[in-house]
């Protein structure tokens, strides 16, 4: 470049950017959201609400009606599942968050700069499972408040609160896709109602033997229920235990497996998606 | 020889049946402001986002400062900057959050862009609102910060996609302040706008473009030269005037034209002044009232209507041919 700005004195040239490495521009992307959702209290206080209406509902209005099928009470067995399926209802938001940025030119910004362009998902996504942190402290409080009590160890409880933040790192990148595909915010919001059926027919809300046959095969198969199943066991001992069939490693392998595949399959969906141009 | 800072050569893109770029041509030269102008859908945008590397071109070259873009698209990156249609900001940070978390992301040390978002923020006239969430930004400021965040990686090529758009007349002029004042520090822009005043006070060069390819080029006054002849344009003071006065123009030039609102009515004429004196022994032994006679170089909007058979969009209020 130097013999080119002598040849040309008067044409002043800009310097070569050479774009922040891959950590830092996640890092960089991470603390957006970050802030993001520290400085919008319409967001934070939306995550509680939504939170403690589904669960006074399932507690006070549904659950005098739904029997567990063993000697745990509804309320022990409807927070795991609550905690649990938490994460999923986080993940709506961060699909309209996604779809905001294609929106506004916020991702084109981001494209068009000389970093890798996997941080801009790898950021969000970790910013997005720090977030879920807030979320699923706020879920185990409410559930407190209406009277949930664990009976599982402190281990147990922690490695139940780990599996859900794996969990929602993982359908995290379902949610990304779904932003990245559906290109406005509202088209967003639509589309990330197809995990509806995913919260509902599972075993976190309702005993999955309690429904008809072929409702009751997609809900034993699909990840959600393995997933509810774990954090169940491992809050509630013995009595989630009864409820079973397998062993508690049974279903802790089983989500971590599709939290891996689920993982895998989005996050490369993603990529390419959003390498495309 | 340093190369162009931009050229493309035979760009083609398609969507769907809609051929958005159909085999355009451009070459810019350096330490020159570039203004892309045509009607909407006429390709400025697509075009604009194949230089910023988000989207990849079905056929053709495109090269920035030497460098290919299509083959070489993260290298591309490094020497440009784009602010789109929309003000990229994010409205839950600083203006000088936003500017330092940018310039970190061009690769620039935690202390440069503390520097680098000190100098745009002087640069913008934002020092003073440097520290409130851009949500509490005005229109205008929002669009400064954005155009602040494409500076602070000091690209080679800026690439501004209406940057004015949906600013009020005060914002647009700040904008084009800080527009000019770019070209000095070395950095070459490429800007697109429907608005042929904003391409007359702000750039160098013009391109017409429109159905995916270059229909003229040239600095503002080769393409007034180049759309021909003078204008003789007549302001009467009575409106009922207007056909009059038409028809009596109608014989001494060609093309005429009548904008009631302002009562006024033109003709282009070649060896404009002789006709001008024709115009007025003609209008004056009709006894008709003019208020004002005048000859004049074509405007841009009547250069976009010679070269492309359709007005453009204007600030002003577009002009009625005779009789539609």
């Amino acid at each position: 470049m130097a013999d080119r700005l002598a040849l040309s004195p008067n044409v002043p040239r800009a310097a070569v950017n050479t774009g922040a490495r891959l950590w830092v521009s996640s890092f960089l992307v991470a603390v957006r959201m970050v802030r993001k959702f520290a400085r919008t209290p319409q967001l934070i206080a939306f995550t509680a609400i939504q939170s403690a209406l589904f669960l006074l509902m399932f507690r006070f209005a549904f659950g005098g009606a739904i029997r567990t099928g063993g000697s745990l009470s509804y309320i022990n067995f409807l927070v795991p599942g609550f905690i649990a399926t938490t994460v999923l209802w986080a993940g709506m938001g961060a699909a309209v968050g996604v779809a905001e940025d294609v929106e506004h030119g916020f991702i084109d910004r981001l494209r068009s700069l000389p970093i890798p362009r996997s941080a801009v998902l790898i950021g969000r996504s970790l910013a997005d499972t720090a977030l879920l942190v807030w979320g699923l402290a706020i879920a185990a409080v409410f559930g407190f408040a209406v009277g949930f009590r664990p009976h599982g160890s402190v281990s147990g409880a922690l490695a139940a609160f780990g599996l859900c933040v794996v969990f929602g790192f993982a359908f995290e990148w379902i949610f990304i896709v779904i932003g990245l595909v559906s290109g406005t915010a509202q088209a967003a919001q639509q589309m990330g109602l197809v995990i509806t059926p995913l919260v509902f027919l599972s075993s976190a809300y309702v005993p999955v033997a309690s429904m008809p046959g072929g409702v009751r095969q997609f809900s034993e198969f699909q990840p959600v229920t393995p997933m509810v199943d774990a954090v169940r066991r491992l809050t509630t001992g013995p009595q989630g235990q009864a409820l079973l069939p397998h062993s508690i490693g049974h279903y802790v392998g089983l989500s971590l497996v599709w939290a891996a595949a689920i993982f895998v399959v989005f996050g490369l969906v993603a990529v390419l998606r959003f390498a495309r141009r | 020889m340093q190369p162009p800072i931009l050229e493309a050569r035979g760009l083609m893109k398609r969507y769907g049946k809609t051929q958005a770029l159909a085999g355009l041509d451009l070459v810019a030269e350096p330490g020159r402001v570039v203004a892309l102008l045509g009607p909407n859908g006429a390709g400025k945008t697509t075009f604009v986002r194949a230089v910023a590397t988000l989207l990849r071109p079905d056929a053709g070259t495109l090269h920035v400062d030497g460098i290919d873009v299509l083959r070489k698209p993260a290298k591309a990156r490094q020497v440009i900057g784009l602010a789109g249609q929309f003000a990229a900001v994010e409205e839950a940070m600083t203006g000088r959050e936003n500017l330092e978390m940018v310039a970190r992301l061009f690769g620039l040390s935690r202390k440069d862009a503390k520097d680098a978002a000190v100098r745009v923020l002087d640069q913008m006239q934002l020092t003073a609102d440097a520290n409130r969430l851009v949500r509490t930004y005005s229109g205008g400021m929002r669009r400064r910060i954005d155009l602040g965040i494409s500076l602070v990686g000091t690209p080679r090529l800026l690439l501004l996609d209406e940057p004015s758009a949906g600013l009020d007349p005060g914002g647009r002029i700040q904008l084009w302040d800080a527009i000019r004042d770019l070209v000095v520090t070395g950095t070459d822009i490429l800007l697109t706008t429907q608005y042929l005043d904003e391409a007359d006070r702000l750039a160098s060069d013009i391109v017409i473009i429109d159905h995916g390819k270059v229909i003229a080029a040239g600095t503002p006054a080769e393409l007034k030269t180049r759309a021909g002849d003078d204008m003789i344009e007549v302001h009467v003071h009575d409106a009922d005037d207007l056909a009059a006065v038409s028809s009596v123009l109608a014989k001494i030039g060609y093309d005429p034209r009548v904008d009631v609102p302002t009562r006024r009515a033109f003709v282009s004429a070649d060896n404009g002044s002789a006709r001008l004196m024709e115009a007025l022994r003609v209008l004056d032994q009709q006894g008709i009232t003019v208020e004002d006679i005048s000859l004049r170089r074509p405007t841009l909007d009547e250069v976009f209507l010679a070269l492309t058979g359709k007005p453009a969009q204007t600030t002003d209020s577009p002009e009625q041919p005779v009789g539609a």
